[in-house]
């Protein structure tokens, strides 16, 4: 595996739209600006306008309250998940099945497309894949080392500066959904690209959009084929050989629940990994106390991923309605930031702070109601074996330059470039 | 104490089970269920109550 990955660089100029101007009015959520103060831009709309607007994506909500996202979240009525992607221009299968199902799907049709997939993902099925992320935690770790000029490797007290972003975290999630999927693991840049495309490059011309979809469509259709060709025992086959109301899957729900697992699985979990170790970065004593109680393990993740939450999803509205006082209108946008209900003062006490052994914590970075996230129990066995495994072996560590940290732009946050000194190796 | 699920709006978070393995099992779609008919065991009381309370669709509950 290679361990330097050429990243994409976000291309702002590439953009149909010119920088924000005023983020109560005029946010946009590709702006790099966005990620990178994220929650200042909550805590400020929190105060002064709870449920912000833009005219930009032909018009788009921005709810920051707990109560609000928790609100939409369970409404399905007024909200459809037709589209869960803001953008120039999505891919806009009809609903009630979406062009990606479950996550594009709505009810009645939604429980059985979600049915079909739960028991792969279920905790039983998923527990069994730790001690493998576990090695590759390791491999990832050693090819860092390995790669070191002469001597650094064997000498623990030697400076040593990599990217936990782009040598480590963005390798996880990659190599375990290819694996699972029985996707050639060597097409790894190719499915971080793809998810570059469509999650990243949000407000690039429409054309440019759907020529990105086609690209990943025609991908997806080689190894689906290949899978004909050559059956074997993976999520891939799964989806091929399922049925739904006795009828066998068309070929575009397989392929669309596919580009759903490929997609959003890979750039979530990297992001959560990558600020959680950024966290821990800029938190030495946070460190020092996981050496020491081993046992705050389970409560610290669960506080990464309430503070850091990487994942956005969206809702388009499903009839005109009055939201709060808002006047909401048939296919507008309403982005769902689970990560500022995470961060909302009113549902958690002492909000903006992150406590490694906050006990109770009922955060919603995997979303709530009937499209949490499918592959939590996967997504926290990476997170959690990530981090450890880091933390284990460079027992000490910091920012190397906390001015060169990259974030992501769009609805995953987290960070892209993030360049660690290691200050100690176990 | 006795606790239950509501099994219409748990969502398979899974919170329960990680921090009560003693309470509650999944099953092979990942819902969760109690064990033991939901008697909590003396000395269980605590982590009960921190299941109910780190549950994020309010689905687990004390029955009286
Ligand atoms: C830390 C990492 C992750 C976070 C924070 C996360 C977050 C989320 C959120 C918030 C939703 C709700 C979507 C909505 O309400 O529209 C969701 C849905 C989903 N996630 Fe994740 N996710 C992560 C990792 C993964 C992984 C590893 C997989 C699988 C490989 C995955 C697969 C899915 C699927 C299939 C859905 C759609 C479920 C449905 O619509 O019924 N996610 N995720
Ligand atoms: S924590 Fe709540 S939603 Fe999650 S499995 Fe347990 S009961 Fe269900």
């Amino acid at each position: 595996m290679s361990d330097t990955i050429p990243q994409v660089p976000h291309d702002p100029e590439a953009s149909m739209y010119g920088p924000v101007t005023d983020w109560t009015t005029d946010f946009d959520h590709a702006d790099p600006d966005y990620n990178r103060h994220a929650h200042e831009i909550w805590a400020d709309l929190r105060e002064t306008c709870p449920v912000a607007h833009t005219d930009r994506y032909g018009g788009t909500w921005l709810p920051v309250t707990h109560a609000d996202v928790t609100r939409i979240a369970y409404d399905t009525e007024h909200f459809t998940s037709r589209s869960v992607v803001v953008s120039t221009a999505e891919q806009l299968a009809e609903a009630p099945i979406g062009g990606a199902p479950p996550i594009t799907s709505d009810p009645p049709f939604h429980h059985h497309a979600r049915r079909l997939l739960l028991p792969p993902f279920a905790p039983k099925q998923i527990d069994p894949w730790e001690d493998d992320v576990r090695s590759l935690c390791h491999e990832l770790i050693d090819a860092m080392l390995e790669g070191m000029s002469d001597g650094v490797a064997d000498d623990p007290d030697a400076g040593l500066t990599i990217d936990a972003a782009v040598q480590y975290a963005q390798h996880i999630p990659v190599n375990v959904i290819a694996r699972m999927l029985g996707f050639p693991l060597e097409d790894a840049d190719l499915f971080r690209g793809f998810v570059h495309d469509v999650l990243e490059g949000v407000n690039h011309d429409p054309a440019v959009r759907i020529a990105a979809f086609e690209r990943l469509d025609a991908y997806l259709d080689v190894q689906i084929q290949d899978h004909v060709d050559n059956p074997r025992d993976d999520l891939t086959s799964f989806l091929m050989h399922s049925t739904i109301f006795d009828q066998p899957l068309s070929h575009e729900h397989v392929r669309g629940s596919i580009v759903l697992l490929l997609i959003a699985g890979i750039d979530t979990t990297w992001s959560a990994i990558g600020s959680s170790i950024w966290h821990l970065a800029g938190t030495p004593s946070d460190v020092q106390r996981l050496h020491a109680e081993p046992e705050l393990w389970p409560t610290a993740i669960e506080e990464f991923l309430r503070a850091y939450a990487p994942v956005t999803m969206a809702r388009m509205v499903a009839q005109d309605h009055d939201f709060n006082g808002c006047p909401m209108k048939k296919d507008e946008w309403v982005l769902l930031p689970f990560p500022a209900a995470n961060l909302d003062p009113a549902e958690f006490e002492r909000a903006d702070e992150v406590l490694i052994d906050r006990e109770v914590n009922r955060h919603a970075a995997f979303g709530l109601g009937i499209h949490r996230c499918l592959g939590s129990n996967l997504a926290r066995l990476e997170l959690r074996i990530a981090v450890e495994t880091f933390v284990e072996r460079f027992p000490e560590f910091e920012l190397a330059d906390p001015a060169a940290v990259r974030w992501s732009v769009g609805q995953i946050r987290g960070p892209r470039e993030l360049p660690i000194k290691v200050l100690r190796r176990a | 104490m006795r606790i239950q699920i509501d099994s219409d709006k748990c969502q398979g978070h899974n919170r329960c089970y990680a921090l009560a393995p003693e309470l509650f099992d999944v099953d092979d779609y990942g819902s969760a269920l109690v064990l033991n008919d939901g008697i909590v065991p003396a000395g269980l009381e605590d982590k009960a109550r921190l299941a109910i309370a780190n549950c994020p669709e309010f689905a687990i509950f004390e029955a009286d």
